[in-house]
């Protein structure tokens, strides 16, 4: 058992708390019409009471718990926390109490069905909303974080690199948040009347403590106060740094002018294509990854999003799905032994094999992802109604789902 | 009695305030409004999401006047407002007939209540 290390985890999992609540609860309200912004913060505070329960219920256990045998789910022997305590796991963390790697995970569990709400913003039903996410992190994010970090997972055991979360976190809420995008269908009025962000200081406020808050997430991943944890706390920052810069210098050329919400959105962009590589790869090669991943995800968001026509509200798969993919891939190519003796040498540094195995990963998990969603959406669907009626939807959900409004205009 | 509503550039507020009180008008509402005239609107991008020609935020005045009071107001804000370019977006001022104007706290009505 190690203090520094101890003390940096428990930190790091207070740090990624806060990227869900107010991080991504004010970068997600403050790109909603004004009659929105509550149904954000709800259900990004629900989230974290939900799915906090879950997980120490079952969750965790399902997750990390001793696999049942073909690497796909863990059994319920940590149940309730059971066998879960002070001493240190030395499968996942020899020098931090079990339970502190308990609560960190906690966060990701958190945060991954919250990415979500991006895409079916300001038309889903609050209950229908509630049964969907809890649906979803059972059949969902608790068997792919088996699949990729538990004990005995399959895709560990074919090797596979996730440091903080690229695979596990983003692809799988950025594919499903495409899923349930076209199955919900589009807004009222959308693409026929202007969809203003209501509020452009609050998301950059939220994008800041995102940023802030991704330190926790990926050089908490470290799972130790050591220099592991440097290398991802500083490659983190340079890829966030890098796209946006680069989101900026691609807009302003491409439409005339360099925007705050670009800068927002390319940073969050950078900081999810670092997650998965953040560990394994060096800050020159972060700078890059960063680069790419401002364009690629600019051109999700800005050009194939309207061609094809699908509405993600606040871009959830432009951003994460996109982002993620990179990130999973780029880590295949630039992951190096130098920077951790535990990783795997990348494509770059003359291992193929490992870029497969990422390569399988980026169809695998979106297929799984995709397949799950629309299961749950359908049953759901059939049990609650997913979408509200439309003139709850043009009244807002603040009014119709809350029964509270933000702003007051008469005292 | 007349009731004159003055829509205005906002930067033009304050001038037009202190020409109003040079001619002994006091009395009025101020409102942050938005419209559409002959100035084109600003091109708005969000995720390269283009919404040309917004609405422009103006300030409205209402001010409701004795007869003698007209012109001098319609003269205090020609002068605190116009921007002198003679270009457009300026703004509009409207001239009303007023039928009756009561105070509430005492009860009176017309010209006498105005003031």
């Amino acid at each position: 058992m190690n203090t520094g290390d101890t003390a940096w985890v428990l930190i790091s999992s207070a740090l990624v708390l806060g990227m869900t609540i107010p991080g991504l609860a004010f970068f997600y309200g403050g790109l909603v019409r004004r009659k929105n912004v509550l149904s954000i913060l709800m259900q990004c505070f629900i989230i974290v009471c939900v799915i906090s329960l879950q997980w120490i219920l079952f969750g965790y256990s399902l997750s990390f718990g001793p696999d049942t045998g073909w690497g796909i789910i863990g059994s319920l022997k940590w149940a309730g926390l059971d066998f879960v305590g002070g001493q240190p796991n030395a499968d996942y963390a020899a020098t931090i109490p079990h339970q502190v790697f308990m609560i960190f995970q906690a966060m990701f569990a958190i945060i991954t069905p919250a990415l979500i709400i991006g895409a079916f913003a300001e038309r889903m039903k609050f209950s229908a909303f509630l049964l969907f996410t809890v649906l979803w992190a059972t059949l969902v994010y608790d068997p792919l974080a088996h699949w990729v970090w538990g004990m005995g997972g399959w895709l560990r055991n074919l090797g596979a690199l996730d440091f903080a979360g690229g695979i596990v976190v983003h692809v799988s809420s950025g594919i499903s948040a495409l899923t349930l995008a076209i199955l919900l269908g589009k807004r009222c009025g959308y693409a026929k009347q202007p969809f203003r962000p209501h509020n452009l200081p609050f998301t950059v406020l939220g994008a800041a403590l995102l940023w802030f808050g991704w330190f926790g997430f990926n050089a908490g991943s470290a799972l130790g106060a050591n220099e592991l944890a440097a290398n991802a706390f500083v490659t983190t920052h340079i890829a966030a740094a890098a796209a946006g810069l680069a989101w900026v210098l691609i807009e302003w050329y491409h439409h005339g002018a360099p925007t705050i919400l670009g800068v927002a959105t390319g940073v969050v962009a950078g900081l999810v294509a670092i997650t998965p590589a953040c560990g394994f790869v060096n800050p020159l090669n972060a700078v890059f990854i960063g680069i790419i991943v401002a364009l690629l995800c600019y051109i999700a968001v800005v050009v194939i999003k309207s061609r094809l026509g699908y509405d993600d509200s606040l871009d959830a798969f432009g951003v994460h799905g996109v982002g993620g993919i990179w990130g999973t891939l780029a880590t295949g190519l630039f992951a190096e032994k130098a920077v951790n003796a535990a990783g795997a040498d990348g494509l770059l540094f003359g291992n193929p094999k490992l870029f497969l195995v990422q390569v399988l990963l980026v169809v695998v998990v979106p297929l799984f992802a995709a397949g799950m969603t629309w299961m749950i959406f359908k049953a759901v669907d059939a049990l609650v109604g997913m979408r509200v009626e439309k003139k709850d939807e043009i009244v807002g959900l603040d009014l119709t789902q809350q029964s509270e409004s933000a702003y007051t205009v008469v005292e | 009695m007349k009731f004159i509503v003055a829509i205005i550039q906002p930067h033009k507020l304050e001038e037009v305030k202190q020409e109003l009180e040079a001619v002994d008008v006091n009395l009025m509402t101020v409102s942050n409004v938005l419209g559409q005239g002959r100035q084109k609107g600003y091109t708005e991008i969000y995720r390269g999401a283009k919404e040309v020609g917004g609405l422009l935020k103006k300030v409205r005045l209402d001010i409701a006047v004795n007869e003698e009071f007209v012109e001098p107001t319609i003269a205090a804000i020609n002068k605190g407002a116009r921007t002198g370019k003679g270009e457009v977006g300026d703004g509009k001022i409207f001239v009303l007939e007023l039928a009756d104007c009561i105070r509430i706290s005492s009860g009176e009505r017309g010209g006498t209540a105005i003031g």
